[in-house]
Parts: structure tokens; C-alpha cells; sequence
């Protein structure tokens, strides 16, 4: 592998930190420049930021929107789909449309937050693994490998039933089995990037290592991390959903998407029960995966591939970063 | 230096058995962290157990408490109380299923050979195709081609599997009557003479090709269910290392040579993503086991997937503990069999 | 025996297409070494990728280069294929890199033999031990069964001339053939190259941006610059006299000897 322009061995950047550049791979990352246009013309960003926007206003507006809300049974049973109900009505004359509508309202906030916490701790314990390195990082990677060895959702089934199933423990259930990754690649990047040239000559500057990492080290971080957040998104509401299917989630009568699906596999000759929040998760999940995608192809080409998220089928992936050395 | 090809082949033995060794090690570590993990997790947060299994009436009575507790150990301190536990493990007992009465062990050897066989041809399909379309992209990148099958991928990584399992049955089974609505055979036939118990084998062994095709025929959906994820993520995956390989200096060169193109991408550039590919195989394994716990139930496939999923529904501790510890040691060995492979692939982590 | 005429070659950049060569003219004689100089993004590697049709997908290409009596660039693809390998072979710059890791030294050499000369296994194996024996590896039969990770770069640069010569081409081009390897082993692969071809009556293009290993073997140079030939002559009227600025930048940038 070539080296990259910004770390060219024999070039030591002497200015100021405010002005450095930040290594070649994530250049740009996070700021406002020429990439974040590049997406815009990318017509799969557009479209998924369109879906995304949808669902968000979707999940803000349900209920002030006209429709007879997510708990009203005051239609027919299995009605199918007709002009007063789009989707048709449940096994309680519930209508689809209204409890797809609110699904939102469950399961992109809870996403957020699962990714958000599994960022935060993995960032955390990361940075922490690959600033002290020694046996800080040697415990917190042998913790993680132990992880990972559980795939996904199996894991988090275990943890829901012993917590009592809800909505609340399946997300912090998933946020044990998820922070490992972020943690795996933050580490990579803070022992990377601490090493990396510009850094080594702050710090013969006489910059201690810690403002060097807070400085240097911690926003250079912040793109790849964002990118890696997005691509997580997807997957994140798929492991919860998948949780809510199994009656690990959320409970009844909430208008879940996953138990909504869960309660169609009872009353399979009325497809509408199921099929609507089934394609609303699909849909939505798809928006933030092709958007994670084409972020990643804008800002990081090199890495086209690092961790696809764990989905409905729980499977978890490898990520090149921490891959094998011997890849020719 | 130059190694001459006798000893350099002598050589090559040593460091292979080297890392068969190393791996073992850190498998059985990875083994007795997953026990400690679940020990964790059952043993220790519930918060009553002896209150939970007496229930509310005995539960009141102390004595019985304290017997309950010493019975099961629960008295003693807690090392002791996991090498309790990890004896019981070694001995195979993974506790009693709440849900059946029977042990979970047993309850897993009945269950194993559906899923096994449901896996199998699944990781089988999604190989081929997932390859095939990896390879494909990644010879046309940037063109249409190249951006249908992103889409295309992305969609099979994107789709909630419970929900298309239920799709597929729908259409291929209600409406259209071309699939069975489930189970591995039809409830009528007699299951063939079990050599292997997977129903495809011990079929085709019998030389019974009728109940080949019909098994078969009840794995369709099932498998493909399974293989839309696998298909998605083997393709982007395959997309990446074959665009990793092919922009190197030896397919230029191959090339060079006037080798036809088939033969370059054949033989060089293949042979150079073979090692990157295979490891995704484990993650291949894994999506399958923990997407068959989501649809098994749907297909009515008598697997420990659909196990698991009645396990969930009614909180049975001890059986979706056993689910998990299960397929933990699975996707471990299959990463074991990986990695050795990788050592045998590549010759230079043979040659050390 | 290889006439270029009038050259361009554009490649796709994620900006829109570059012009790497902007009209090149140089002509190869038979049995000679022909030297090409020029710093990096010069345009001399690319002029002769283009000759093989080797560029990158989506490059274009005009001009005309006859090799043999024949348009190289009017050829089709298939064509131009049977040329490589057979006609003319390349040796690339890093041996580390130019030779496919994980498939056998016998492998590597034998394959585009049996493609092009139509030969048996065990005949392609005896031939390709001979090839072995000709650039001196030692033990030819055991390194036939190697792998490229098993020598040094020197010797996989060896390695990778067989593979050239393989199939007994007439015309090789040597891309940086010694720039990835330590100066001590370069005199002896330069002094191999020259062997070689008095033996077997090769002409080589030797492209280099080392001035020293230029003046050594090459028997007549053109500089590259900008993606257009500065200067062509003799190796004594164009390192001695140079009548180009950018020649003579060159040389003056040469450190003292």
C-alpha cells in the first residue's frame, strides 16, 4: 500500500494544529466541503435522505395527523385495505396506517439511542484501550473477542430474558452486544493516528499525549466514526425489531413494527396485517443503509467495506480494519 | 536467501501444526469465557431464583428456601458455584427446559440435524450466488450493472428475515401453492431411515429419489429465506476483496502474459480473494443460526431455531441459554476450521 | 522493429480524462537496448501499457504503433493478447509485488506457456526449469515448486524475467526493472539483462529515471516529459549533449559521482 500524501515519510508538518491536515484517508471528514456536495449528487444519498426525512416527519407528526390513532378499535376486524383504511385493520379493528405511522415513533428514537450509547461507551473504552495500550487494552480486547463470539441477537435474547422483556432492556441488551465494534475501531484509529507523523512531531513540540489526543487524535476520529454510526442505523432498527418479533421487545398493545409482523404470522391469510410494517422497516432500514453506503464510498473509497450492521438475521460481520495482516 | 523448494517444503508442516496449536489454545479460552458469560448472566442477575422456581406460595417458607437453595448450590460462594457450573457443563447438563421438562441437552440433539441441514444448504446457496454476483460487480464496477447489484445487495442486507419468511410463505405456499406451508417432509410420508438425519442425505443414500426431491422442496423457501441476507452481504463483500486484488501489480502482470481474461480472473485474482472470502464464511454460519431462531417458527422447520423462538416467547431461561451457548461453540469451531483453512491457503502463514 | 507514431492516451481520473501522453514518435531497432527516461507521470510507462492494452478500463488511445509490420493498436483485443506474453513481455518494477503470492514459481511460469506455445505439462516444466537455470536461480526443479515469499527480491526479479522470456519473445519491456531492488544486487540483474539478450537476440525498452542505469546498458534514449519526447538520440549525445533544458535539468540533478 502506497503511502498516503498527508503522512509521506521525511515530511514533518510544522504548523500549527489548527491548519494541520488530518491524515489522507479522512481528510474532509465531517466538514463541510467538496465530499458532503459529491453526495448530493449521488442519486441513492438523495433518494435515501428523502425516505429517512420521510420517516422522521412520519414519526413527528403521527400524532397530530388525522387517522384514528394506534390503540382505537373502532373498525371491523381484518378489514382489508380500502379508501378509509389504507392498510386495512388488525385483529382488533386497530388501523394499520395509524400503528405503522406510530411505529416510527418507537423504533427510529430507540435506534438512535442504542447506536448512540453503543458510540459513546465504545468510543469511550476504545480510546481509553489504545491510549494506556498494556493490559487496559489487552482486558478491554480480550472482552471484546468474547463478544463477538456470541452472534448478535442470540446474545441479546439471553440478556431481555433475564432482564424481564421491554423495549428499554432489549435496547441495552443490543447496546452490550454492539459496543465491541465501535470500541475495536476506535482503538485502531487512536493507536493509528497517534502514531501518525504529525502527531509524533506535536509531541517532540513538547504537547503532552493528552492534549494530543484530544486535539489530534479524538476529531480526526469523529468522521469515521459518524460514517460507521449511519451505516449502524439500518441494522440497529432490524435487531430491535427482530427482538420485539420474538415478544423480547415491546409488549402489547404497543404499535411496534416487529411485533406487528409477530402478530400477522397468526392471521396469515390477512397479508395486510403483517406486510405494511414489515415493508416499513424494510424500507427505512434500506434509506439508512444505502445512505451508510454512499457515505462511505464518498469519504473513505479505500475502505469500501467495514462493518456491514448485524440485521434481522443477527449475523455480525467482520470489519477490515481489525483484519488479518497477511491480506496481500 | 533462497529457500530451494525441499526444504522449503520440509519446513512448512511445523509452523501450520504451530497455529492449529495456538488456535486450539485461544478456543478453549474463548470456550470458558462464553461459560463465564452465561454464568453471569443466569446464575447471578436474577434476582430470586429460589423464589422464581418455588413460586409464590413456598416461596414464603424460609426453610424451603434455604433447602431450595442448598440443593442447588446457591449457598456457596461464587467460584465454587461456577466451577458447580462448569463441571455440570463439561458433563453436558445445560439445565431442564421450563417449556418441555426434558434437559436441554437432549432437547438440542433432537433439534440439531433440521437446522444443521436448513444451515448447510442455505450457507451453500448463498455462497454461489453471493460470489457470483461479488464477482460480477466488481469486473463492471461503476457501471449500471455494478449499481443494480448494489441496490440489489443492500436490499438483501436491509430486509427483516422474520418478515420475508412470512412474504414467501404467503406467496409460495397460500396464494400460489407451488411450496409446502412447512415442517421438512410431508406429515403423511415416512421419514427415510436415519443415517446422517439430514433428510436430503439419508434419502439420496436409501436411493430413494422421491423423498430426495421432496425434502428438498420443503428446504426451498426456508433456505433461500435464509440465504437473502448471506446473498447481500457475500456479494458487497466479494465486491470489496476481488476490487482489493484486482488493481495489483500480478493481475497486471498476469495479463501481461496474454492470458485470457477468464483465466487471469480464474486463477489470479480468485486465488488472491480466496482467503478473504472464506472468512466470511463464519459470519455466514452465524446469520443463518440466529436468523433461523427468527423464521423457523414461521416455516414450522422442528429446529433448534424454532426452539429458541418458543424458548423467547416463554421466557425458559435455561433453554435459550442452552440455544446460545450452542451456537456460540458452533460459530467458534466454524472460525477454527477458517482459520486453519486460511493457514493451509495462503502459503505464506504456512511457511511462517 | 517497433515504430510509434503520433501517440495519445488519455486516462479516466475521477476528474475527467487526463492526457498522460500527448503525442509521442520513437522507434525501437532490432538487438538494440532502448533507453526511456523521464521523472514519474511522465508518460513513459503509460506509452507502452497502451502499446499492450493494458490500461486502465475507459482509457483512449490514438496514434499508431507497428510492431512486426503490424498496428498493435489496430489489432482486436484477442489479438493484441496472443502479441503479449509471446511477442512482447514486460517485467514490472517491484518483484515483490509482480508476482502472484499465493501460486506456485512453476505455476507462474508454465501458465502462458502451455497457452501460447501449445505445451504438455511435463514439456512446459523442463522448459521452464531451463528458463531458471538461464537467469541462475539454484536448484531450478525446487524452485519450480516454491513460492515467490520464499526469495529474495533479487531473485524474484530473475524470477519474473523468466516469466518474460518464457515464451521466447522478441522485444521486452523493463519497466524500473532495478529500482525496488538494493544497489548491489542491480549490477548483477543489469548485467543478466544484457547476457540474456545477446543470447537470445532480444531487444529491450529499458524505461528507468536512474540516469546511472541508463548510461549502462542503454544504447540509444528518448526523455519523457510532460507526456511528449524531449529528446531522442545516442546514450552519448543525450547524457554528454544534451540539447534539451529539461535533459540537461535532469543531468545537472544528478548527484556528483
Amino acid at each position: 500500500m502506497s503511502t498516503p500524501p498527508g503522512t509521506a515519510p521525511g515530511t514533518v508538518p510544522l504548523r500549527p494544529f489548527w491548519r494541520r491536515r488530518p491524515p489522507a484517508r479522512w481528510r474532509g471528514g465531517g466538514r463541510l466541503d467538496g465530499r458532503t456536495r459529491a453526495l448530493w449528487r449521488r442519486p441513492m444519498a438523495v433518494i435515501s435522505i428523502t425516505v429517512i426525512l420521510v420517516w422522521l416527519l412520519a414519526a413527528a407528526l403521527a400524532p397530530v395527523l388525522p387517522g384514528p390513532g394506534p390503540l382505537a378499535q373502532d373498525a371491523g376486524r381484518f378489514e382489508a385495505p380500502s379508501g378509509t383504511h389504507w392498510f386495512g385493520t388488525d385483529e382488533l379493528g386497530r388501523d394499520v396506517f395509524s400503528r405503522v405511522l406510530y411505529g416510527a415513533r418507537t423504533s427510529l428514537p430507540l435506534a438512535v439511542m442504542l447506536v448512540a450509547l453503543s458510540l459513546v461507551a465504545g468510543t469511550v473504552l476504545g480510546a481509553l484501550a489504545g491510549y494506556f495500550r498494556g493490559w487496559v487494552d489487552s482486558v478491554l480486547m480480550r472482552l471484546c473477542d468474547l463478544l463477538f463470539a456470541f452472534p448478535g441477537i442470540v446474545l441479546a435474547m439471553v440478556v431481555t430474558a433475564v432482564l424481564g422483556p421491554s423495549v428499554t432492556n432489549a435496547m441495552l441488551a443490543l447496546v452490550i452486544i454492539s459496543w465491541p465494534w465501535y470500541a475495536r475501531i476506535v482503538r485502531g484509529l487512536v493507536i493509528s493516528i497517534g502514531d501518525a507523523e504529525y502527531v509524533s512531531a506535536r509531541r517532540l513540540l513538547g504537547v503532552s499525549a493528552r492534549r494530543t489526543l484530544v486535539e489530534d487524535v479524538l476529531p480526526n476520529i469523529a468522521g469515521p466514526v459518524l460514517v460507521l454510526a449511519t451505516l449502524d442505523l439500518g441494522g440497529a432498527i432490524l435487531l430491535l425489531s427482530g427482538l420485539s418479533f420474538l415478544g423480547l421487545g415491546a409488549q402489547p398493545p404497543a404499535a411496534e413494527w416487529g411485533l406487528m409482523v409477530s402478530s400477522g404470522t397468526q392471521y396469515f391469510q390477512f397479508w395486510w396485517v403483517s406486510t405494511f410494517p414489515g415493508l416499513a422497516i424494510f424500507s427505512v432500514v434500506l434509506a439508512f443503509n444505502c445512505l451508510g453506503d454512499t457515505l462511505r464510498d464518498v469519504f473513505d473509497p479505500q475502505t469500501s467495506f467495514t462493518r456491514a450492521p448485524s440485521a434481522g438475521a443477527g449475523g455480525t460481520a467482520p470489519d477490515k480494519t481489525g483484519g488479518s495482516a497477511v491480506t496481500p | 536467501m533462497t529457500a530451494s523448494g525441499v526444504t522449503g517444503r520440509r519446513r512448512a508442516a511445523h509452523p501450520l501444526a504451530r497455529l492449529l496449536v495456538r488456535r486450539l489454545g485461544a478456543m478453549v479460552l474463548l470456550l470458558l469465557g462464553i461459560s463465564l458469560v452465561t454464568f453471569v448472566l443466569t446464575s447471578l442477575v436474577p434476582g430470586d431464583p429460589a423464589r422464581a422456581a418455588l413460586g409464590p406460595v413456598q416461596g414464603e417458607d424460609e426453610a424451603a428456601v434455604a433447602a431450595w437453595n442448598s440443593r442447588n448450590g446457591l449457598d456457596k460462594p461464587i467460584p465454587v458455584r461456577y466451577l458447580v457450573y462448569l463441571s455440570n457443563l463439561l458433563r453436558g447438563d445445560l439445565g431442564v427446559s421450563q417449556q418441555t421438562g426434558t434437559p436441554v441437552l437432549d432437547d438440542l440433539i433432537a433439534y440439531i440435524p433440521a437446522t444443521a441441514e436448513l444451515a448447510i444448504i442455505s450457507v451453500l446457496l448463498a455462497s454461489l450466488i453471493g460470489v457470483g454476483l461479488g464477482v460480477a460487480a466488481a469486473l463492471r464496477r461503476d457501471t449500471l450493472l455494478d449499481q443494480v447489484l448494489r441496490v440489489v445487495s443492500l436490499g438483501g442486507v436491509s430486509v427483516p428475515v422474520f418478515w420475508l419468511g412470512l412474504i414467501v410463505l404467503y406467496l409460495g405456499f397460500f396464494v400460489f401453492d407451488l411450496f409446502p406451508g412447512g415442517g421438512r417432509i410431508d406429515p403423511l410420508a415416512i421419514p427415510p431411515a436415519e443415517i446422517t438425519h439430514l433428510y436430503t442425505l439419508d434419502a439420496l443414500f436409501a436411493g430413494d429419489l422421491a423423498a430426495t426431491g421432496a425434502a428438498l422442496h420443503h428446504l426451498a423457501l426456508p433456505a433461500a429465506v435464509l440465504a437473502a441476507y448471506n446473498i447481500g452481504y457475500i456479494a458487497r463483500f466479494t465486491r470489496t476483496a476481488v476490487l482489493e486484488v484486482i488493481n495489483h501489480d500480478y493481475v497486471r502482470a498476469a495479463h501481461a502474459k496474454g492470458l485470457p481474461a477468464r483465466t487471469v480472473v480464474r486463477r489470479y485474482v480468485l486465488r488472491a480473494a480466496l482467503p478473504s472470502m472464506i472468512q466470511i464464511l463464519g459470519f455466514a454460519f452465524a446469520g443463518v443460526l440466529t436468523g433461523a431462531v427468527l423464521i423457523e417458527a414461521i416455516f414450522s422447520w422442528p429446529g433448534i431455531g424454532g426452539y429458541a423462538y418458543r424458548a423467547a416467547v416463554s421466557l425458559d431461561l435455561p433453554a435459550i441459554t442452552g440455544v446460545t451457548m450452542f451456537v456460540a461453540v458452533v460459530y467458534i469451531s466454524v472460525n477454527f476450521v477458517i482459520d486453519v483453512l486460511y493457514g493451509v491457503i495462503d502459503p505464506r502463514i504456512r511457511a511462517g | 522493429m517497433l515504430t510509434v507514431a503520433g501517440l495519445t492516451v488519455a486516462v479516466p481520473t475521477p476528474n475527467g480524462p487526463a492526457n498522460v501522453v500527448r503525442g509521442v514518435d520513437l522507434e525501437v531497432r532490432a538487438g538494440e537496448v532502448f533507453g526511456v527516461a523521464g521523472e514519474s507521470g511522465s508518460g513513459k510507462t503509460m506509452t507502452f501499457l497502451a502499446l499492450l492494452g493494458l490500461l486502465p478500463a475507459g482509457s483512449r488511445v490514438t496514434g499508431e504503433a507497428v510492431f512486426d509490420g503490424r498496428d498493435l493498436l489496430a489489432l482486436s483485443p484477442a489479438e493484441r493478447r496472443r502479441v503479449r506474453g509471446r511477442d512482447i513481455a514486460m517485467v514490472f518494477q517491484d518483484p515483490m509485488t509482480s508476482l502472484h503470492p499465493m501460486l506456485t514459481v512453476g505455476a507462474q511460469l508454465t501458465d502462458h506457456v502451455r497457452a501460447h506455445l501449445a505445451m504438455g505439462r511435463r514439456e512446459a516444466r523442463e522448459h521452464a526449469a531451463a528458463l531458471l537455470a538461464d537467469v541462475r536461480i539454484p536448484d531450478p526443479h525446487g524452485a519450480l515448486r516454491s513460492y515467490p515469499h520464499q526469495f529474495s527480491g533479487g531473485m524474484r526479479q530473475r524470477i519474473a524475467i523468466a516469466v518474460a522470456l518464457a515464451c521466447r519473445p522478441k522485444l521486452i519491456i523493463a519497466d524500473e526493472p532495478t529500482t525496488a531492488l538494493d544497489v548491489t544486487v542491480q549490477a548483477g540483474l543489469l548485467r543478466l539483462l544484457d547476457e540474456l539478450r545477446l543470447q537470445q537476440g532480444l531487444t529491450i525498452v529499458l524505461i528507468t529515471h536512474d540516469l546511472g542505469v541508463m548510461s549502462a546498458l542503454a544504447q540509444r534514449v528518448s526523455v519523457f516529459h510532460e507526456g511528449r519526447i524531449v529528446e531522442t538520440g545516442t546514450r552519448q549525445q543525450v547524457l554528454c549533449e544534451p540539447r534539451h533544458p529539461y535533459t540537461a535539468g535532469l543531468l545537472a540533478a544528478l548527484p556528483p559521482a
